[in-house]
């Protein structure tokens, strides 16, 4: 593997003009509303520059400081899911006299994305395992995942929220991005993973990092994991999870939750559509699947059955699906630590704390 | 990496015609579907137990049982049941009518390794089409299996459909048909009660059968049970289930039934790995 | 015929639907939803009839349907028998907008003295015949379908007229607006702003309005499946409103919806207790 090489902050704009040459339109996180949002990229300085994140469970504020950072801030409530798998699109149209055309999945240019946190990476390997399953890949989700090239970034600043140094997937960056970024005051020590990674790297403009930039990017990360508070029950907590399903808990979180559905929305890894007829006036329809979740009624509807009805029973079916059953059909939990789900639940229901209360005693 | 393209037939339906229809009651139709390729037609292969999705353009698109025999047939034959409101649409259609097929979807019957033992068939209430083209399917085949004995429960006698082909079934060499209605009317000769009240006059080896269920969830956890104190392995119980499918390919995650997609890993299940979680409540 | 079965007469789609729009108590705001279709409006003319809809100048409130969209609340003893007529005479009864789905703004009386207004406010109290709640049209006679929303979307109008021309309803949409909200990339406005927002016991369909000019749900598309108002009422509270401010958001729209009104109501006595 090539050496890392030092891209000085003012330089910052090299790294987009590299992954444009190389025939990538660029994505990057950015402050819109409020948050932190990804969308096309223009420029290094539309990166969000010298924000934090101060989140807890049901809240999530961004915090100017002005310092020279682009990335010290912990991630916004979407990433990399919803440029791959569409919140919203169809899948085939019919015409007046009912003959199906297959509507192709749209193909969108090369996208390199930058700033993906390991929380992402891991979460995007699992929806790999989920739409990309062997013999039976989806073709919209292939799509675009064909061209996606990842920049990481190694976290330094994760939110109160985050946890994901417990269920090891974070804050370090380890597989599944092509370049990583070591933010520091001063610059970025760039690496590259994979062929396509090193190519980017040689082209990059580089310079030999400062005397000790290594260093101090390693130590920055790891306070960053040491900084975490939240840590989610040791252990695989399928079979735990399975032995408590009437644990008094369930019922009591049950009273808060608004079944929403959010946590589901902004989990990186959840996975679940629900497919929708849209009839035209002129004798036309098409099918159309979009983001759904367990939290709604359709979920487990079978005519005229609701098979869980109040929200007690849909949250127990997402965690022990999220954190139990997901260890059976993809190897591991489907739970990567971005804390999404307590930031963003505005009931602020913290999934760590009620796993904690329903198998943590174990 | 190369980017699949959707495929006919399984991402995306295609185009068949209703070939034939039959109303087996006032809710319930059975529709012959030819696929308008017939190539594709002719290549359509699919084991008993499986399912197609059914799209009618402008209404929406449900998961049906195949009840036609993978062999013997020149047609796709589905029991569509007036429950909701995509099959209120479907059982109306006229022959002739165009509707989008994809399939087939999921595991059926374990009905090759159940060959030189006895099958035993119980369905209870109106969900009993996933075993009709089982029964049909050993009957075509009657040398490569044992006894066959098919129980069926209803609700009130009147609910019952295909009386003729029970009765016909009934005459046949090896073949014990019983069965059973909770409220019986006038005309009723059979049992009056729960259907797993008949496993007690079913005659078949115990040891060497293969046991295909269909209904209400209560009802085949109480069979499943009974069976098993009469000594029939769990491991050859199988168990049709029913949950939410939109997608049939293991994608839109409705149908999960705690590790399991109904739509790829089942509808047709071991009742030794499933029963832990049968009658779950929430699952 | 069974009404509940719309298809039966009109499965073909060859044949054009016999529409009537009905007003009932309400604003008219939702029967220009028909009107604001822009140019779905002219394929939605050619795809069906319109024999009575009086904002478009026909007037035959007696003629035979296939299809009544009826627009605002039964409030009075003549809207209670008028619902009735109506429902007699289409084989599909659809109930627009948030008037004609839950009671409207209007249903706010079923929590007050309506009768004591009525006898303060009018010289001759006996000529109005006001019924004692604003009710929605389904506690009067039987809905084939509901479309939500004040107003109803177009879309939701056209939708269902193209699915009843194919001879089925279209699939009831009950889903939450977080769902929506979050499909459209918009930042949740309770968590990134502390804004009080009813989306997540509101039904879908409005696009995330509000939420995407940075303001709260107020809930304009009624109830949701599953409200979960009492828990949405507590998680208000911590966020700072007080009892009074909380009761105002849940029944301002909606106040005949009952999860609304029990949440509401719960609300009283605690801190300021000045009930409303």
């Amino acid at each position: 593997m090539p050496e890392p090489g030092w891209l000085p902050l003012q330089r910052a704009d090299a790294l987009l003009a590299t992954l444009r040459e190389a025939g990538y339109r660029v994505v990057g996180p950015q402050v819109a509303d409020g948050i932190i949002r990804y969308g096309p990229l223009g420029e290094a300085a539309a990166l969000p520059w010298g924000v934090r994140v101060e989140a807890d469970a049901g809240r999530w504020r961004l915090r100017r400081t002005g310092e020279g950072r682009a990335f010290a801030w912990a991630n916004g409530p979407q990433a990399l899911k919803p440029l791959l798998f569409a919140p919203e699109e169809t899948l085939w149209r019919t015409d007046a006299d009912g003959r199906p055309a297959p509507q192709a999945p749209e193909a969108p240019p090369p996208t390199a994305v930058i700033g993906v946190r390991a929380c992402d990476l891991a979460a995007l390997a699992l929806l790999d395992a989920h739409f990309l399953r062997p013999g039976r890949e989806d073709p919209w989700y292939a799509a675009r995942r064909s061209g996606l090239l990842l920049v990481a970034v190694h976290c330094t600043h994760p939110a109160a929220t985050c946890f994901c140094a417990s269920t090891g997937d974070g804050p370090e960056a380890r597989e599944g991005h092509d370049l990583a970024l070591w933010e520091l005051e001063e610059g970025w020590l760039v690496e590259a993973a994979g062929a396509a990674g090193e190519r980017l790297l040689a082209a990059l403009p580089l310079e030999a990092p400062p005397a000790g930039a290594a260093e101090r990017a390693r130590t920055e990360v790891a306070a960053a994991a040491a900084a975490q508070t939240r840590r989610l029950p040791e252990g695989p907590l399928q079979a735990r999870l399975f032995e408590r399903l009437d644990h008094p808990r369930w019922a009591q979180v049950g009273e808060r939750c608004l079944a929403c559905g959010s946590c589901t929305a902004v989990c990186p890894t959840c996975f679940c559509h629900a497919a929708e007829e849209r009839p035209g006036l002129d004798g036309s329809s098409a099918r159309v699947r979009r983001w759904s979740s367990c939290f709604t009624e359709g979920h487990s509807y079978i005519h005229g059955i609701v098979l869980r009805p109040d929200a007690r029973s849909r949250y127990r079916q997402w965690l022990t699906h999220k954190l139990g059953a997901w260890h059976a059909q993809y190897g591991r939990s489907g739970c990567v630590g971005c804390g999404r789900c307590i930031a963003w639940c505005p009931a602020a229901i913290d999934l760590v704390e009620e796993m904690e209360a329903i198998v943590g005693d174990a | 990496m190369a980017t699949p393209e959707p495929v006919p037939g399984i991402d995306l339906p295609v185009p068949a015609r209703v070939a034939g229809r039959v109303q087996e009651s006032p809710t319930i139709v059975t529709l012959r579907l030819e696929l308008e390729d017939p190539a594709r037609q002719a290549a359509f292969r699919f084991a008993p137990g499986q399912f197609n999705m059914l799209h009618l353009p402008g209404v929406g698109e449900v998961p049906i049982s195949i009840s036609s025999d993978p062999d013997h047939d020149t047609f796709l034959g589905h029991t569509v049941r007036m429950v909701g409101r995509v099959t209120r649409a479907l059982a109306r259609l006229p022959v002739g009518a165009r509707l989008g097929v994809r399939g087939p979807f999921g595991r059926g019957w374990p009905l090759e390794a159940a060959r030189g033992g006895d099958v035993v068939v119980l369905a209870g209430g109106l969900g009993c089409a996933p075993v009709v083209g089982a029964v049909r399917y050993v009957l075509h085949r009657r040398r490569d299996y044992g006894r066959l004995v098919v129980m069926q429960g209803v609700k009130h006698a009147e609910d019952l459909i295909w009386r003729a082909q029970y009765e016909a079934w009934a005459r046949e060499p090896d073949v014990q048909v019983l069965l059973a209605a909770d409220v019986a009317g006038g005309d009723w000769p059979w049992n009056v009660g729960p259907v797993t009240e008949l496993l007690e006059g079913a005659r078949f080896d115990r040891g060497r059968c293969t046991v295909l269920m269909c209904g209400p969830e209560p009802m085949m956890i109480a069979a499943a049970r009974r069976l098993e104190a009469l000594g029939v392995p769990a491991a050859a119980i199988h168990l049709s289930m029913e949950r939410n499918m939109q997608c049939a390919l293991g994608r839109c995650g409705h149908c999960q039934i705690g590790p399991w997609f109904v739509c790829r890993d089942g509808p047709v299940f071991r009742y030794d790995r499933i029963r832990p979680l049968l009658g779950v409540r929430g699952f | 015929m069974d009404r509940r079965e719309p298809g039966a007469g009109f499965s073909d789609g060859a044949a054009r639907l016999r529409v009537a729009v009905h007003k009932f108590g309400s604003c008219d705001g939702c029967q220009l939803a028909f009107l604001n279709a822009g140019p779905a409006l002219l394929a939605l003319a050619e795809a069906v009839e319109l024999v009575h809809f009086l904002e478009a100048g026909l007037d035959d409130p007696d003629a035979r349907v296939d299809v009544a969209f009826v627009e605002g609340s039964i409030g009075t003893s003549e809207e209670a028998e008028r619902i009735r007529a109506v429902r007699e005479r289409a084989r599909v009864l659809v109930a627009i907008g948030a008037c004609a789905t839950t009671g409207g703004v209007q249903a706010l009386r079923n929590l007050a003295d309506a009768g004591g207004w009525v006898a303060r406010t009018y010289p001759e109290p006996d000529r109005v015949h006001v019924l004692p709640e604003s009710a929605p049209v389904r506690a009067h006679v039987a809905v084939d379908l509901e479309l939500a929303g004040c107003p109803v979307t177009t879309r939701a109008v056209t939708e269902t007229v193209a699915s009843l021309l194919r001879g089925a309803l279209p699939a009831p949409r009950h889903e939450k607006l977080c769902l929506e909200c979050k499909r459209a990339g918009l930042a949740c406005v309770m968590v990134s702003r502390g804004e009080p927002c009813l989306g997540p016991v509101t039904a879908a369909g409005c696009g995330a309005l509000c939420p995407g000019l940075g303001r709260g749900c107020y809930g304009c598309f009624g109830p949701s499946e599953l409200p979960e108002a009492g828990a949405l009422a507590a998680r208000l509270r911590a966020l700072g409103l007080d009892a009074a401010a909380v009761r105002r958001r849940l029944l301002a729209i909606h106040a005949g919806v009952p999860a609304f009104q029990q949440a509401a109501l719960r609300q009283v006595g605690e801190e300021d207790g000045d009930g409303r």
